[in-house]
């Protein structure tokens, strides 16, 4: 076990992957020598060499569709989009190559080898485009895995899977706690599974949902929340698609109410489809209304950043009026 | 900074390009007859009769295809008609173990790597042995056996993952490369840019063919770009670059096995350019009268890239007119009885509904065709493709 930040369990993470694999290649806008704007591919290029993590030029669609041709030729890339708010130019290679390869080829062809890494998230003061969280675009996409860590051991762990699951999966990395979580990370490779919630702290009262940077907001909340007496189950969805609705359902099968937060924006994001299938399959045992603490259907704001976001405060609210209900 | 040396001038100069000229490589007249001072490749009589038979093949299929489709017996065709000559040379200078990226319209490749009549068929009806599962529109085909990714519809995303197959082609260190195929509307799409810039940057052995057929749709190449083609485009990318014409099954065949040696010898990605004619509509569900006149077609018919290849054939002794006529029939026999077969196929089983939508199928999607086949159970008559699959199970 090694003390690390996020940053550097993601890059001990690719370097656990490039160092067995010689199929594992890392590239992208920055990546190289100066090892990525966040650092996340230090080193990599000056111990594996330029052939197997190296800059590319300055196009998303082109380091994508480079991305499924060489996944389809059998190796295993992981291409960096600097920005999760840039990604949008790939969006068709994604959604229409990506996801459908192996479906349109009747498994002919696949490119499973391919994994998509991409810092998302407000927080840092990054105005509409070095802020968004566009898991909910992704999560209409069948064929596609989309996964989001809390911490730099669920991301070492969560970003090996990835690497090495059979399917092309999208990895949103929380820029906002890169370096400010901190946390204890075992040296070798340990794959979490995909597909999977993780119940990180067990309560009666209420289920709370969410992932990524927000489980730290959650946290915070739930503290105050226990304060007054609640007790709160905490999940940590972990994969967006395809999700664990099973161990959610079974949460509030036990606590009758739920609360789901994300950075997003309210409309068409992902809390919408957990709410629907949660109220299909918890109808008889739903005590109030679920609720969904997220960002506003805005753009995402420079100076009201703040205002904009689904903080502790929110969510806690949020909290006590399900109780209340 | 930039990667060459730069001049400098000390007032304004301004330049459009203007001043390239790409030439077209000729070899082979429309009589059959070489251009003076021409010289054939080395293509022996197997090989040349292989690549004829592609030919012929591709266009009987085609013309018996199109006329199943207004039958009503398949929902959709795509003809290459005219194109002939500039997928089949270039398919044919390549290893057999190349990977072909293709866009839609370059089906006589994959008849020259051997694919089968009853394969075309399983793919254009969609039945069970259909290797796609029925899951795409016809002409979408794929074979893994012969090195030809599976077609897609979007426009122009196969020409980035070409560069990205031919980068692991080269780390792998086997001497093979890719070569991808696509129209002069495509080359519009952003997608066409960042390919070429990516291939030129990290030397990857890829050729990008371009089949300049004069219309995407009914855009004309006039309303497509105001440059000299697709080909001066190579300039800005710094790659090697040469047009041909496309119903010239010598010059294509030439260029592209000399192109082949530039990509996998020295890592110099290619862009050829073929110059030719969509004599076909642009599928069955389009009607070229509407922007096109029939004489500006029937120029290009005279120009048919199969007949000046057989004239060549013919006087070399390699072919002749029983032999072709003995082509012609059994082809169209062929063609006729396949399709009869492949018709009365099942299509796949339901379960192929869910299957490869990821390596195994998610326990929500399973409670989805659950669902599905507990509704077809109820309604049988309304699914006759499916009930019989509906029985089994929960």
């Amino acid at each position: 076990m090694t003390k690390m930040n996020m940053l550097q369990a993601i890059n001990n993470a690719l370097d656990t992957a490039m160092a067995a694999d010689e199929r594992v290649l890392c590239f992208g806008e920055d990546v190289g020598v100066f090892g990525g704007v966040f650092r996340a591919t230090s080193n990599l290029q000056q111990k594996y060499g330029k052939s197997r993590c190296f800059n590319t030029p300055l196009v998303e669609q082109g380091i994508i569709g480079f991305a499924n041709g060489l996944a389809a030729q059998g190796s295993v890339p992981v291409a960096e989009i600097q920005f999760a708010d840039y990604i949008f130019p790939a969006f068709d290679q994604i959604v229409n190559e990506s996801a459908k390869y192996r479906y349109r080829s009747g498994n002919l062809f696949d490119v499973g080898g391919l994994t998509i890494r991409s810092p998302y998230g407000g927080g840092i003061a990054g105005g509409l485009y070095h802020s968004q969280s566009p898991e909910a675009y992704f999560a209409h996409t069948p064929g596609l895995k989309v996964v989001v860590p809390r911490n730099p051991h669920q991301a070492k762990g969560l970003l090996l899977a990835a690497i090495h699951d059979p399917n092309p999966t999208l990895f949103f990395e929380p820029k906002r706690l890169y370096r400010a979580s901190v946390g204890e990370v075992p040296d070798g490779d340990y794959r979490l599974p995909l597909g999977e919630a993780e119940v990180i702290k067990e309560g009666t009262d209420i289920t709370v949902l969410g992932w990524g940077a927000q489980m730290e907001v959650i946290e915070q909340a739930v503290e105050r929340a226990e304060k007054d007496g609640i007790s709160c189950e905490v999940i940590d969805l972990r994969t967006i698609l395809p999700w664990d609705y099973e161990t959610v359902a079974n949460s509030v099968f036990k606590t009758g109410r739920l609360v789901v937060t994300h950075e997003a924006p309210l409309t068409g994001g992902f809390a919408g489809e957990i709410a629907a299938t949660i109220q299909e399959r918890c109808f008889l045992y739903l005590e109030s209304p679920i609720a969904r603490v997220t960002g506003l259907d805005t753009p995402f704001p420079l100076v009201l950043e703040k205002e904009h976001l689904p903080n502790h405060l929110k969510i806690y609210d949020a909290i006590r009026a399900s109780v209340e209900f | 900074m930039t990667t060459t040396k730069p001049k400098v001038a000390y007032s304004p100069v301004f330049t459009d390009g203007g001043e390239f000229q790409i030439p077209t490589f000729k070899l082979l007249k429309q009589d059959g007859k070489l251009y003076k001072n021409a010289k054939a490749p080395d293509l022996d009589k197997d090989k040349a009769l292989r690549i004829y038979r592609a030919m012929v093949t591709t266009r009987i299929l085609d013309e018996r295809m199109l006329a199943a489709q207004r039958q009503g017996r398949l929902s959709f065709y795509m003809q290459c008609t005219g194109e002939e000559a500039a997928v089949v040379g270039s398919a044919a200078a390549l290893d057999d173990n190349d990977m072909i990226m293709a866009q839609y319209r370059e089906q006589a490749a994959l008849a020259y790597r051997g694919f089968t009549i009853d394969e075309f068929m399983n793919q254009l009806f969609g039945n069970e042995l259909d290797y796609g599962k029925g899951r795409q529109m016809p002409v979408h085909y794929g074979s893994k056996k012969l090195h030809y990714m599976t077609i897609s519809s979007p426009l122009a995303t196969q020409i980035p993952q070409a560069t990205g197959y031919a980068y692991g082609q080269k780390l792998a260190g086997k001497g093979h490369c890719t070569i991808t195929y696509f129209g002069e509307g495509a080359a519009s799409e952003g997608d066409f840019h960042a390919a070429l810039n990516m291939a030129a940057v990290h030397r990857v052995p890829v050729i990008f063919l371009c089949r300049n057929n004069g219309y995407a749709i009914s855009t004309p190449a006039t309303e497509q770009f105001a440059a000299d083609g697709v080909a001066p485009r190579a300039y800005g990318y710094k790659m090697d670059v040469i047009r041909v014409d496309g119903n010239d099954i010598l010059a294509m065949y030439e260029a592209t096995r000399q192109a082949r040696k530039l990509a996998v010898e020295h890592n110099r990605p290619v862009l050829i350019e073929a110059m030719s004619y969509r004599l076909a509509a642009h599928s069955s569900s389009d009607d070229p009268s509407g922007y096109r006149s029939k004489d500006e077609e029937a120029v290009w018919r005279e120009k048919d890239p199969i007949l000046r290849m057989r004239l060549w054939l013919e006087s070399k002794k390699w072919w002749s007119e029983s032999d072709e006529k003995k082509l012609q029939e059994s082809m169209r026999r062929e063609v006729l009885e396949t399709m009869k077969r492949a018709q009365k196929r099942p299509p796949p089983p339901l379960e192929t509904l869910v299957t490869d939508v990821y390596d195994e199928v998610p326990p929500a999607l399973a409670e989805q065709f659950d669902k599905l086949k507990a509704h077809i159970r109820q309604y049988p008559d309304e699914y006759p493709k499916s009930a019989e699959h509906a029985k089994g199970g929960a």
